[in-house]
């Protein structure tokens, strides 16, 4: 029997990656296969988090990371309330500090949250006696993201320590860039940031990646592929000439796998998928990759994280 | 709490003899080995389980299906232990529709671990019965549950507990009876 980390968590927030230790990523992804296995049950669903409620608090569009959080609070058995921006008192000039706080009167347990803002979570924590997990803030941090990313490399690879990840496309504007940093080289990875100058941040090597500009490069000796969505909506200000240079340059194609990559590379995308942009139809559907293995492992991951949460609330409480 | 060995209560020996009984005590009372299959609660009532099922197989010559079951997700009591619960791995590759479940604990003490145990099976399907296999019963039950088949009966006081250490995890193989220290 494998001895599991003996670290407690004691974190009342999960806000980002950065603050994180090794040890304490390495508690989080230790208790997700438990959480993976009662997605595939008859009944998928277990008594963990029974009578506390869950508000999901977005103030940026999403699907996917809102589902996957809504799943992961029902299958715990947690009552969710969904708030949104457009349909919140926010169009009506609340402050998100208000917002927050009369949600919190409501007598809930946790706030899980998307904004803009870059430091909004953390800003709120200041004032906020519940739980927050960051589910977005801006280009700062989406620690989720990065657990899940982390969890499915090492699923399919078998470790982290040692690999060679490439992270692919506008790194600029990318929170899954910035969390996936993070997470990555504090468990022993390698990681290489690749995409157009206009879309590297200033400095980027200081977080401890190697920079190129040039994508055969980023491709050679790869282990993972993590290939970012290019922000099309972001495009009006013009990053890059066209789509069809940048599909040219950074899009990652079959005939650009066969020539460069490792065999048995595994390509990776947080979604949505521009599809014949970022990665060409047949590397989205093809053999090595993982993105829907991604999703899967999203709900479990965050699972994962709301029952570690709500363990470190409760003792609080008692 | 600081605690002191009172008195082996079983010895390598011992455990290996009383779970031979239990497995014999099984297959007497089920008639063999049909429907049968094996869960033990994780950490030591899943080695348990495939020390029994080991003993079933020599005895009967045949495989019973074995399962290990976490039952951290269903507890009422995580406000309550000291040390922070880390989730393992339920694994029932099975199906339990009309199985006959022999379900396996080290020790059986309050009842609310079989309690969480039951509950969790039950999202697994609707086993034909659950009988309940512990190598210890120390008492103290707080919850309407008693076991079909019991290695040892252990009466002890409150301030007492009960350790079972099997050579899979721990570096004893034996059942000590632990005693909280005077004055401590």
């Amino acid at each position: 029997m494998n001895k599991k980390s003996e670290l407690k968590w004691t974190r009342k927030h999960l806000l980002g990656i950065e603050e994180l230790s090794a040890e304490e990523i390495r508690l989080i992804l230790d208790g997700v296969s438990g959480f993976k296995e009662v997605l595939g049950r008859p009944i998928p669903k277990v008594p963990a988090l029974r009578g506390r409620t869950i508000v999901n608090l977005f103030c940026e569009p999403s699907t996917r990371t809102r589902s996957s959080f809504e799943l992961a609070a029902k299958r715990l058995s947690a009552d969710t309330l969904n708030v949104t921006a457009s349909s919140s008192s926010f169009v009506k000039g609340e402050t998100l500090k208000d917002t927050a706080r009369n949600i919190e009167a409501m007598n809930i347990d946790m706030i899980v949250m998307r904004h803009s803002c870059p430091g909004a979570p953390h800003f709120l924590s200041r004032f906020i006696k519940t739980s927050i997990v960051n589910a977005g803030d801006g280009p700062h941090e989406h620690p989720t993201q990065a657990l899940l990313d982390v969890y499915t490399i090492k699923e399919k690879l078998g470790r982290i320590e040692g690999l060679n990840v490439s992270i692919i496309g506008d790194i600029a504007h990318s929170r899954v860039a910035r969390s996936n940093i993070w997470a990555l080289t504090k468990l022993g990875a390698k990681v290489t940031v690749c995409g157009p100058k206009t879309l590297m941040p200033a400095g980027i090597e200081k977080m401890g990646v190697k920079v190129t500009y040039d994508i055969t490069e980023a491709v050679k000796g790869a282990d993972v592929l993590n290939v970012l969505r290019i922000q099309r909506e972001r495009q009006k200000r013009a990053f890059f000439p066209s789509i069809r240079e940048y599909v040219r340059c950074f899009g990652i194609t079959a005939e650009l796998l066969r020539k460069y990559a490792k065999k048995e590379v595994v390509i990776m995308h947080p979604g949505p998928i521009n599809r014949g942009v970022e990665l060409s139809q047949d590397v989205a559907d093809g053999e090595y990759s993982v993105i829907l293995d991604q999703v899967t492992n999203g709900v479990a991951v965050r699972m994962a994280v709301l029952f570690l949460l709500n363990q470190v609330r409760t003792t609080e409480v008692e | 709490m600081n605690l002191r060995v009172k008195a082996t209560v079983l010895d390598a020996g011992g455990i290996k003899r009383t779970l031979q009984r239990i497995a014999h005590e099984i297959l007497e009372k089920n008639q063999g080995v049909e429907d049968l299959v094996v869960i033990g609660i994780r950490t030591r009532g899943a080695y348990l389980a495939e020390r029994i099922a080991g003993n079933i197989k020599e005895i009967e010559g045949k495989d019973v299906p074995v399962g290990a079951m976490d039952i951290t997700m269903y507890r009422d009591d995580l406000t309550e232990v000291a040390e922070q619960p880390v989730v393992h791995s339920t694994e029932i590759d099975f199906d339990i529709n009309k199985k006959k479940i022999i379900l396996v604990d080290d020790v059986l003490f309050t009842g609310r671990t079989v309690r969480c145990a039951l509950d969790e099976l039950i999202d697994f399907g609707r086993p034909a019965c659950i009988q309940l296999a512990v190598l210890v019963d120390r008492g103290h039950r707080e919850l309407p549950i008693r076991p079909d088949f019991v290695g040892k009966n252990i009466p002890t006081s409150m301030n007492e507990s009960v350790e079972v250490r099997l050579k899979e995890m721990d570096e004893e193989e034996e059942v000590v009876l632990l005693e909280e220290k005077a004055g401590s």
